[in-house]
């Protein structure tokens, strides 16, 4: 924002100072939290309590976040606490999301606790009588050069770090750095290996209760008959809970809620629905839906379309869950006055503005702490089961409440990443490069989260509902649906448009990249098919087109490490693809080689190189654990993965009805190699690889097979079918 | 009331014969290794050993658990003093969110019992069951190699 603002003063070409705000935009969330003891505090007795706003969902942020501050302060990472979003005591930073959470809360820890060492450093060399410059830190204490030292209980009561992290905070020397760039181990791994409390799922509160949902049978049925006598009167029943057609059962003891829940959904009968297309309908379906055009990128408008020879493409995509391992789950407690909710949603501040509207609480009388759950790769079920735990301790003033959902639940009732459509014409000019590119892309929203109360499910169920918000396209330059929709390859003329559609049969949201899994499946696609019409490598015909350096790199170094050019045995194929994250985060680049087996269709990963620059390094095995992880995790979504449905509903109800990746489907060899930026800001990386992966299996595909696969997920059928066998 | 053997000690628990090993291990006994993942045996994140076994403790009444010892993550180790397999996994960092990671390391331990030198085909035959939506199998398959002594596959090169 301030940047904004200070650009707008530049009035041709002269700053004019003096106007509107003097500071430039601080780096990172201190452009919205300044002050030094939003990230760090420091207690009496010397120990140092660090905090963001962002949560820890499995990516080892915990791990990076205390990296960075202790290497600033000069503490063993073990000596640091780390809090995480909790509504009463971190800043808010919104979401964990959009691979965010290293440019924005690391940032403004690391430049927090540099000016907080800054400040116990001046504290010293008035108490030491030494120049500011001739001492350091280590170890928790400041040092002077003859051997005194102070440590930070000694000064604790000498700085005040109520104060704005001044904008010349100098950080230690990259060449200094003693934790950034090494691989500290995860610091949450020990409890979760060995049955320590980790997840919010481990909360045992005093008093607690145990409640269970009944939802119904399918889309938008009502609730029109229930028979709620015998199911109140079982042993260890508390309460049978109905508010219009949220309908739940409490009870003592958590193996009776499960069973009452089946005894009460035997009572309960539902009406009605929400028609949903059939699958086969699903993209005519999609195509016909009212849209919203807005062009986001238009380059070389004024010259005249080249001649050449046109290539044309069209690219599918079916929706797709989050597929949380451990179905969602939360407690909540009502004191009458306070709210606390235990989640593990991405958005604590959101959360916390959702619940309160839901339950007409003032918002300062609600607090959400985020808990950790099972990994959750955008918007699963979280949000909804705190809405529900909310709901039922709302009734229940002084229990605890903690809320399961069953798999059928979370599988049927998590909001999917979207369908989505992309149209492509490039046209190939003389000189064997794309001279015009003409792209556009057809999705759904992929940001339905709180703050609305209507965005929480039961809230639109209840006897006074809570409409749904109307779903709105994400802006540029992050996008939404056209997230990385924009090429980074250099065309004479391109032309992007966004064709956001409102309405959608199937509740959606965001799932881990966003649109980018589908535009870079699309545009990487397109690339190698282009480049086969040139007869050019589709290597050489990436970096033909490319300037930024990085973006070579990482190309460059993944075609080497891959031994990208070696021939193949028969039916296998080697496969392509890059991607800058939403054109402004990490850099990724993926070779992939696959085995297809022609009779049935069936694609099998061999193996996997990729190449990644985040930026400077804070954690390489984090790093290279978010790209291990992204590119399983989008082998199996473009290979396994459609939710199933039919014309009531969703049918992907359990791991049987929605397969994803087994160990057998694992390759054979996955290697990541690091680029690391020491000193450049750091950019997001945990969805990078999404995309890159689904087209370097397309790419492969059609090498392996001479098959073009244009659709996600390239099921077996689809390959047999293309095939022709 | 049904006597369950857990971890070494034998333990009376006020629940039907009925009733899932998960919940008793969760509810009764305030084990957290054991996870609650699907309720179906699809998903492995409940594997727990019964008699040395791999068993899904989601689908397994305690009516059928007298008599036999059941071992749970929290049997191995300590999150201060992890057993061998447990700091194998800590060793290779193998969790992402870590909410499979009790039940692979229940599998794979099940597996090293009976095989203490699995193949990595074997490796990866008994750990099919298991389901890790993060993507850490490359970190998870590095850990029970580790734990059993095998080399990783050489680096460079490929198939």
């Amino acid at each position: 924002m301030t940047a904004l603002t200070r650009r707008a003063l530049l009035v041709g070409g002269a700053l004019l100072v003096g106007i509107g705000p003097a500071r430039a935009a601080l780096p990172g969330s201190l452009a919205e939290a300044p002050r030094i003891d939003a990230w760090i505090r420091l207690d009496p007795d010397g120990s140092v309590t660090v905090l963001t706003g962002k949560a820890e969902l499995g990516q080892g942020i915990k791990t990076a976040l205390i990296q960075v501050a202790a290497e600033e302060l000069g503490l063993d990472p073990a000596v640091l606490r780390l809090i995480t979003a909790d509504t009463e005591l971190t800043p808010d930073e919104g979401y964990t999301a959009g691979s965010h959470s290293m440019q924005d809360s690391a940032t403004a820890i690391r430049l927090a606790a540099a000016a907080a060492r800054a400040l116990l450093v001046q504290a010293a060399a008035l108490r030491l009588g030494a120049r500011a410059e001739t001492l350091s830190v280590a170890d928790g204490a400041v040092a002077a050069p003859d051997g005194r030292r102070l440590h930070f209980a000694e000064l604790a009561a000498e700085i005040d770090l109520d104060a704005p992290v001044p904008e010349a905070t100098a950080l230690r020397e990259p060449g200094t750095r003693t934790l950034v760039g090494r691989p500290l181990p995860r610091v949450d791994i020990p409890a979760k290996v060995a049955g320590g409390p980790a997840y919010v799922q481990d909360i045992r509160a005093p008093g607690m209760v145990h409640a269970r949902i009944v939802r119904p049978p399918r889309p938008g049925a009502r609730l029109v008959a229930l028979e709620t006598e015998a199911v109140a009167a079982r042993p260890g029943v508390i309460r049978v809970h109905r508010d219009g057609d949220f309908l739940a059962v409490v009870a003592e003891r958590e193996y009776a809620a499960v069973t009452a829940m089946r005894a009460l959904a035997a009572h309960a009968v539902w009406q009605g629905g929400t028609p949903v297309p059939e699958p086969d309908a699903l993209f005519a379906d999609l195509a016909g839906r009212e849209a919203k055009r807005t062009i986001i990128h238009e380059a070389g408008a004024g010259t005249p379309v080249p001649a050449g020879r046109t290539i044309t493409a069209q690219y599918r995509r079916r929706y797709q869950m989050h597929g949380s391992i451990g179905p969602s789950c939360a407690v909540a407690e009502f004191d009458g006055t306070r709210l606390t909710v235990w989640s593990h949603a991405q958005g604590m501040f959101p959360l916390r503005k959702a619940l309160a509207e839901m339950l007409a609480l003032p918002e300062v009388q609600v607090r959400c702490i985020h808990v950790e759950g099972s990994g959750c790769y955008g918007h699963n079920g979280a949000d909804d089961a705190a809405g529900d735990a909310a709901l039922l301790a709302h009734a229940l003033l002084g229990r605890p409440v903690r809320v399961q959902y069953t798999r059928e639940q979370e599988h049927l009732w998590e909001p999917y990443g979207g369908a989505m459509m992309t149209q492509v014409s490039a046209v190939l000019g003389p000189d064997g490069r794309i001279a015009d590119w003409d792209y556009a892309v057809r999705s759904p929203t992929h940001l339905t989260r709180p703050p609305g109360a209507g965005q929480l499910l039961s809230a639109r169920m209840l006897e006074s509902p809570f409409p749904a918000p109307p779903p709105k396209a994400l802006p540029q330059p992050e996008g939404g649906g056209d997230r990385n929709a924009i090429p980074l390859y250099r065309f004479a003329r391109a032309r992007v448009a966004h064709d956001f559609v409102a309405a959608m049969p199937l509740r959606v949201s965001a799932l881990r990249s966003l649109g980018a899994y589908m535009n870079v499946f699309s545009i990487e696609s397109l690339m190698d098919e282009a480049a086969e019409a040139a007869g050019a490598d589709p290597v050489a015909f990436r970096l033909a087109h490319l300037d930024d350096p990085r973006a070579r790199a990482v190309i460059e170094a993944t075609a080497a490490r891959f031994g990208w050019g070696a021939a193949l045995p028969k039916g296998r194929g080697a496969g392509f693809a890059f991607a800058r994250y939403k054109n402004l985060a990490g850099y990724c680049a993926v070779a992939v080689e696959v085995a297809v087996e022609r009779e049935s269709g069936r694609v099998r990963l061999v193996r996997a190189q990729a190449a990644l620059d985040a930026g400077e390094i804070v954690n390489p095995h984090g790093l290279r654990d978010q790209i291990e992880g992204g590119i399983i995790q989008a082998m199996s979504w473009s290979l396994f993965e459609a939710v199933a449905h039919d014309a009531t509903g969703p049918t992907s109800r359990d791991w049987s009805t929605y397969p994803i990746a087994r160990f057998p489907d694992i390759p054979e060899r996955l290697d990541v190699h690091l680029i690391d930026r020491p000193g450049a800001p750091f950019l997001g990386a945990g969805e990078v690889a999404q995309g890159p992966t689904a087209a370097a299996l397309a790419n492969a595909i059609r090498q392996a097979a001479s098959v073009r696969l244009r659709e996600l997920p390239m099921r077996p059928e689809l390959v047999k079918a293309a095939i022709g066998v | 009331m049904p006597t369950l053997t857990v971890n070494g000690r034998a333990r009376t628990v006020a629940a039907e014969p009925d009733t899932p090993l998960l919940y008793v291990l969760r509810d009764e006994l305030g084990l957290n290794g054991a996870k609650f993942g699907c309720g179906l045996g699809q998903c492995g994140a409940c594997t727990v050993e019964v008699e040395g076994r791999a068993v899904l403790s989601c689908l397994t009444p305690i009516g059928v658990l007298e008599g036999r010892p059941v071992t749970t993550v929290e049997g191995l180790g300590s999150p201060e003093a992890p057993g061998p397999l447990q700091a194998a996994f800590i060793a290779e960092n193998a969790a992402q969110c870590g909410y499979c990671i009790a039940g692979m390391v229940m599998r794979a331990h099940a597996l090293l019992r009976e095989n203490p030198h699995p193949g990595e085909d074997e490796i990866r035959a008994a750990l099919r069951l298991n389901l890790c939506r993060c993507g850490t199998h490359m970190r998870i398959l590095a850990a029970v190699r580790r734990a059993a002594g095998r080399p990783s596959p050489a680096a460079g090169g490929g198939s």
